[in-house]
């Protein structure tokens, strides 16, 4: 084959593909959801267990009939953490008459915010993304349920309070991925500090995370704090635990933020035995057992298969199934406002407002999403590592949420 | 671009240094803004549209990376930052002192030409890896400013929102609006880069690449004009980084990071080293190739593979067939996509009488 054969095969191959993917039919009584996931990026530790979840919830719902009799076809595209690919996503979903849709990373969330407002199309940001955008009126198509970093802080400075009793004279430290994220908390710290009376000191570990030797040395003989707030991401979570044990600091005196909370995290510090009393903070339940876990568990063999392994990392699991059970309660909401129509984006919208009282068992916490409030009261549960596995220390509660609210009503004035 | 007669026959140099080779060349520019203008923007969906956008947008940072790095032959890895410096300029103008994006564009550019020439300072003392490390020591500075300097980040988040861009109450809002918006961008970078590596800048600069004690010596103030090339290179970074924050209606400099940079030079390099044609395909290939790979997959992966396991095959096809690619074209063609193009368009010039 000449070279020049060679290039026009290519050529032809491309064409194809091209062609093919233009035209594809879009069967009735079915819902499109949008799922952005990152499998391949710098997250990817996340991204391979949660979209997992995320899916397995969706197959579910569709093995038992769908949603209101509408089956739910799930579009993914991993975005392997970049802004651009996050914004061809979003193009293709609203191309497939997605109803809504899954973001991931807080870049493209931030990149995001206008489109979904232009193109009407909801998107859900747990546990990242801007935490002003838990006001509905100014962002009115982000929903980042569950608890945003500044809900994140304000629980993990309650339960300071509470493991240290009061907090007057107490010296906290800090210790946070140098990025937006990472600082996005440090209000809130400030104010409580200011509030309870304890001295905050911060920690940055500038990207990717790997090395934190010189802030641990800084926190464990110099600054000697009584508590320490971590709020890592990727693969530092693993290198805090393991640089702060090897320094002698006792983990029942750290609580990390919900990215640094899984159980990959902890064993890739040396196993669950090493990080007896590590306290995770988690905004989906943790575990296997919940009855929504044993329906897909046996759903699988009733197909013939065994379960995924990913289903044995529950904390990130957990979450994938609980994006999708909030994305369900939505579209489910929806079609009974419209008394089994097609709902549009706008009435998924709506849909998602309204939702309340559902728990799956414990697995989600009591949230009570509004069109004011689109983070559903910032609850998180305490999780703590005793005898090897992750016991549950602290129920579903909102750490110091006058203060956040505070903080939400003046920066809406700000704009 | 798509013809050329027989042979050489130019006799001056006016004639060849004509941006329009032939005269049947200005009938093709003539065809492709009926394409561009009116044929794609009524005809295709308004997803097709957001990728084209986005490639647009590419072509402009990529232009500019490809003056530096393939036209003048200083390397940079800094590009990425170059962009965010062009998107917080034209941000915080935007937000603060309420100025359309006709003056914030080439304000982000200026700022962004500003600062690429003093991190290119380096380049009139060391050459080639050297200098890749005093552009990226340039990217992670400039990271790290923007993280860290409120003034310019507009908070925490680091992140400043900014309006549509409006030109006499039109608003450029739907990807179709924004599609003509960044055509218009990226036909003004092309035609640009086409005059000045044509000009006595653009000879200049290649004499600076291809030698450059032997330009020192025919006259060539090659401190002037590796800076000039830091400068213009910059520029378009930095346009290209406005582009971004007006297509996303945000500026944040986590769009901008290292891998940005990279993934810049990628597009160059498969492209083709100082063209411009290989600049346009290097951007569209590295843009397209995932989106391409994801929607052959999703039609014909279904044939092989589960549902759940698509999801991680398309994830891992992706980057291996990316990487694949990259070696593939660099060995079959190390001068990239364009030298391709040549090829096969010199076959067609002699056939079917190839001997």
């Amino acid at each position: 084959m000449t070279r020049f054969v060679r290039s026009w095969l290519g050529i032809a191959a491309t064409t194809v593909t091209l062609a093919v993917g233009g035209g594809q039919a879009f069967a009735q009584k079915e819902l499109v959801f949008g799922l952005q996931c990152d499998r391949t990026g710098p997250t990817a530790n996340v991204g391979t267990v949660l979209c997992p979840g995320y899916h397995d919830y969706i197959a579910l719902v569709n093995s038992k009939g769908g949603v209101e009799g509408y089956k739910i076809k799930v579009l993914e595209i991993d975005h392997e953490y970049k802004v651009p690919p996050a914004i061809e996503a979003h193009e293709r979903f609203k191309k497939e008459g997605a109803v809504l849709e899954g973001l991931y990373g807080t870049p493209q969330t931030a990149a995001l915010n206008k489109k979904l407002e232009e193109d009407k199309i909801l998107g859900t940001s747990p546990g990242f993304g801007t935490a002003s955008a838990a006001d509905g009126k100014r962002y009115p198509y982000t929903f980042p349920i569950a608890a945003s970093y500044w809900s994140q802080g304000g629980a993990a400075v309650a339960f300071a309070k509470e493991k240290l009793g009061d907090l007057k004279g107490k010296k906290i430290a800090y210790l946070f991925y140098d990025n937006p994220a990472g600082k996005e908390p440090l209000p809130i710290l400030e104010d409580l500090a200011k509030a309870e009376g304890f001295e905050l000191r911060t920690f940055a570990v500038p990207a990717p995370g790997l090395e934190m030797g010189a802030q641990i040395l800084d926190i464990t003989s110099r600054y000697k704090p009584d508590f320490i707030i971590t709020h890592l991401f990727g693969r530092s979570p693993s290198v805090s635990i393991k640089e702060l044990k090897g320094k002698g600091f006792p983990l029942s005196k750290v609580v990390a933020f919900v990215w640094g909370s899984a159980e990959s995290d902890i064993i890739a510090a040396g196993g669950m035995g090493v990080a007896e009393g590590y306290n995770t903070m988690q905004f989906a339940g943790v575990g296997k057992d919940f009855q929504v876990l044993k329906d897909i568990e046996a759903m699988y063999k009733a197909q013939g298969k065994t379960p995924p392994k990913e289903m044995d990392s529950t904390v990130y699991y957990n979450r994938g199934v609980f994006i999708a059970a909030l994305h369900v309660e939505a579209a489910r909401n929806a079609i009974k406002a419209k008394a089994g129509a097609m709902p549009t984006s706008e009435d998924v919208k709506k849909g998602m407002e309204s939702i309340k009282g559902l728990t799956l068992g414990g697995l989600l916490p009591p949230l009570e999403l509004t069109a004011a409030d689109h983070e559903g009261g910032g609850w998180v549960q305490i999780w703590t590592v005793k005898g090897g596995k992750l016991v549950k220390v602290k129920d579903w509660f909102q750490g110091n949420r006058p203060t956040i609210q505070k903080h939400l009503a003046a920066d809406a004035a700000k704009s | 671009m798509f013809h050329r007669e027989s042979g050489v026959f130019k006799t001056s140099y006016g004639a060849d240094m004509a941006l329009y080779p032939l005269p049947i060349a200005k009938w093709t520019v003539v065809v492709l803004a009926l394409i561009f203008v009116v044929i794609v923007p009524l005809t295709v969906h308004e997803y097709y549209l957001s990728i084209l956008n986005l490639i647009f947008i590419a072509i402009v940072g990529a232009l500019g990376l490809n003056i530096l790095v393939g036209y003048t032959g200083q390397i940079s890895i800094g590009h990425g930052a170059f962009m965010s410096v062009g998107a917080y300029t034209a941000a915080n103008l935007a937000v603060k002192l309420g100025l359309p994006f006709w003056l914030t564009l080439p304000a982000g550019g200026l700022m962004a030409a500003l600062i690429g020439v003093i991190v290119g300072m380096p380049s009139l003392r060391i050459k080639g890896l050297y200098l890749a490390i005093a552009t990226l020591a340039g990217q992670l500075i400039i990271e790290w400013t923007i993280n860290h300097v409120p003034a310019i980040s507009g908070g925490a988040q680091a992140s400043i929102e900014v309006g549509r861009p409006n030109l006499f109450g039109f608003t450029f809002n739907t990807q179709g609006r924004l599609y003509f918006f960044l055509l218009f961008f990226a036909v003004v970078a092309i035609v640009a880069t086409l005059n000045l590596v044509r000009s006595r800048i653009g000879r200049a600069f290649v004499a600076v690449r291809d030698q450059d004690i032997a330009a020192e010596i025919i006259g060539i103030n090659i401190y002037r004009y590796k800076l000039l090339a830091f400068a213009i290179s910059s520029f378009y970074a930095g346009v290209c980084g406005v582009l971004y924050t007006y297509y996303f209606g945000i500026a944040n400099y986590e769009q901008f990071q290292l891998i940005v940079s990279i993934d810049y030079l990628a597009m160059i390099i498969i492209g083709g080293l100082g063209s411009v044609l290989g600049t346009i395909f290097g951007a569209i290939f590295v843009t397209l190739l995932p989106i391409v790979i994801r929607i052959f997959m999703e039609n014909v992966g279904s044939l092989f593979f589960t549902t759940a396991e698509m999801a991680n095959v398309i994830s891992g096809l992706r980057l291996g067939v990316f990487g694949g690619l990259i070696i593939f074209f660099l060995i079959v063609e190390p001068e990239g996509l364009n030298r391709l193009w040549r090829n096969i368009r010199s076959y067609f010039r002699v056939w079917p009488f190839s001997y």
